[in-house]
């Protein structure tokens, strides 16, 4: 993929990312940002492609793994933590 | 071939579900099913990786996935809402330390695009270590003040690692990266350690903006889409909340990485007296209101108010038929919407809280607004006084209320270092004592 490509992706990404947060109401600011912590955890992708790469047991491959660890810990840290932060917002009449 | 195009358009889908996931996030009826977009995002996108690139190594993936899994829910499962910022902070070092790691693990394996490679790096160290440090401050572990050479420190260590920078983008080789990762982490730490206590929902959401930034620097180096859109999703947020705070402030990213916390001004406080409220006056004042405003700041987090907070205003509206509201400033607390969780937590109705600008025309109709735990953002100085270091804040203008009841634990002047004009004001009534308390013996009078 041409570089051109990925600028012109991160470019209009921008863009999106701005429009999509401006709306985000100011009461979840919070949830924003664990849920944003989540989402950046994306990164294990990379870690997973970088594993997959090791031919052998070496410091590259435990690199990889432990990257694999601390992405899936923002994963499933910050999902889990917003799913309980966004709980506390439900409507009363819900819980009933 | 096809496994990747396929693999190409399963990461757009997974892209488009974390677009989706931050648009949920637009109402708070949205929220839950935004959030349940975006795990299904990621698995989506997990799982299709692990189905198409085939690994040596299952066993350990999987080992480090489950313990991650484990550990990352348990984590968010036993931590105190009070404690949110601190873990806010170590998610945002964690964001950053994967990507310097898989970063690193790509200049040791290939040697191509390493100044893509470099960037996700960079930033990615950045984000790691001053989210440390901020995770230290905001635990009140390690207090940290300006100190006199800081901003020398910052540009010697920025220029070392330029420096850095510019021989590894030349050589390439391994050990200027690990000169330039080793200046990236003393970067971090030496430009976060002199940020202020209530500077640092700001630093948090520069923090938070980093790691989008470095997964975004990883994603240009492995030609990763997701990666990019992601990062980008995520940079620009913690952007626009640091633009959003840095406005509430009447500050700049400029002023608060660089510039010295304001000095306590001088002032004749000795000479005025601020009037003081007994419990007694101040139940009595709140049972007979019309319309209540409640403004809480960082002590009603520190002290656990909110359930206290909570029971009051049940009271108020059940047996005594107030209108109660609660008001909101952007940079109250110590993460943004700090305040709105700790109130959602003691099940306050969020239909009845409001963000800075929906509330201040109420103040004026008001009967009585109850300040709790919080001073620089209802600072009138603000907007009467032009030699006020805090002037041109936005602030909430309790002041225009009938009678403002100070909760406070002394009259020491906020972060800001600011005495506040307020307190000695004709409509204003102090309350000395800690924040829960206080409330808690208001509800034994109601």
């Amino acid at each position: 993929m041409t570089l051109l490509f990925l600028i012109t992706i991160f470019l209009l990404s921008c863009f999106i990312g701005y429009f999509v947060v401006q709306n985000v109401t100011p009461a979840l600011h919070s949830p924003l940002m664990s849920v944003s912590n989540a989402i950046s955890g994306i990164v294990i992708i990379g870690a997973l492609f970088m594993a997959a790469l090791a031919e052998k047991f070496d410091f590259q491959e435990v690199l990889s793994l432990l990257a694999v660890f601390f992405a899936g810990l923002n994963i499933f840290g910050g999902f889990a933590v917003s799913e309980r932060m966004l709980k506390l917002f439900e409507k009363k009449d819900k819980d009933k | 071939m096809i496994a990747f195009e396929g693999l190409f358009l399963i990461y757009l889908t997974s892209a488009v579900f974390f677009i989706l996931s931050i648009k949920g996030l637009s109402s708070p009826t949205s929220a839950q099913k935004g959030n349940f977009l975006g795990i299904a995002g990621m698995i989506l996108a997990i799982l299709a990786t692990l189905l198409v690139i085939p690994s040596r190594n299952d066993a350990g993936i999987l080992f480090a996935l489950i313990s991650a899994a484990v550990l990352g829910i348990f984590w968010a499962k036993s931590v105190k809402m009070t404690a949110l910022p601190q873990m806010i902070a170590l998610l945002n070092g964690v964001g950053g330390l994967s990507s310097l790691l898989v970063g690193m693990a790509q200049i040791l394996r290939h040697q191509e695009h390493l100044f893509d490679t470099s960037i996700g790096i960079v930033i990615g160290a950045i984000a790691f270590s001053g989210s440390i440090i901020a995770f230290f401050k905001l635990n009140g572990m390690y207090r940290f003040k300006r100190f006199q050479y800081a901003n020398f420190l910052n540009i010697i260590v920025l220029g070392v690692l330029i420096f850095c920078w510019v021989q590894f983008a030349s050589y390439n080789t391994i050990s200027w990266a690990y000169f330039l990762i080793l200046t990236a982490l003393i970067f971090g730490g030496t430009i976060t350690m002199p940020v202020g206590g209530a500077d640092m929902p700001i630093m948090i959401s520069v923090l938070n903006a980093c790691s989008g930034f470095a997964a975004v620097g990883i994603g240009f180096a492995m030609s990763n889409i997701v990666l990019i859109i992601t990062g980008a999703l995520v940079g620009a947020s913690g952007t626009i909340l640091a633009a959003v705070m840095t406005k509430a402030m009447n500050k700049s990213l400029f002023q608060i990485l660089f510039l010295k916390d304001l000095q306590t001004q001088n002032t004749d406080m000795e000479d005025k007296i601020a009037r003081t409220a007994s419990i007694k006056d101040a139940a009595f004042l709140l049972e007979n209101a019309n319309k209540v405003i409640v403004v809480p700041g960082f002590g009603m987090a520190s002290s656990k108010a909110q359930y206290a907070l909570k029971n009051m205003t049940f009271l108020l509206e059940n047996k005594y038929h107030v209108n109660v509201k609660f008001a909101i400033h952007p940079v109250a607390g110590r993460m943004p919407g700090h305040m709105n969780v700790l109130l959602a937590e003691a099940k306050v109705d969020y239909t009845k809280v409001f963000a800075l600008d929906e509330i201040n025309p109420d103040f004026e109709t008001a009967d009585v607004a109850y300040v709790i735990g919080a001073n620089d953002i209802t600072n009138s100085a603000a907007q009467s006084d032009p030699s006020s270091p805090l002037y041109g804040m936005p602030i909430l203008e309790v002041f225009k209320a009938k009678t403002v009841i100070f909760v406070k634990r002394s009259l020491n002047a906020g972060y800001a270092g600011v005495e506040n004009p307020l307190f000695f004001a004709d409509n204003t009534l102090m309350l000395y004592g800690d924040a829960k308390k206080v409330t808690e013996e208001i509800i034994a009078e109601l």
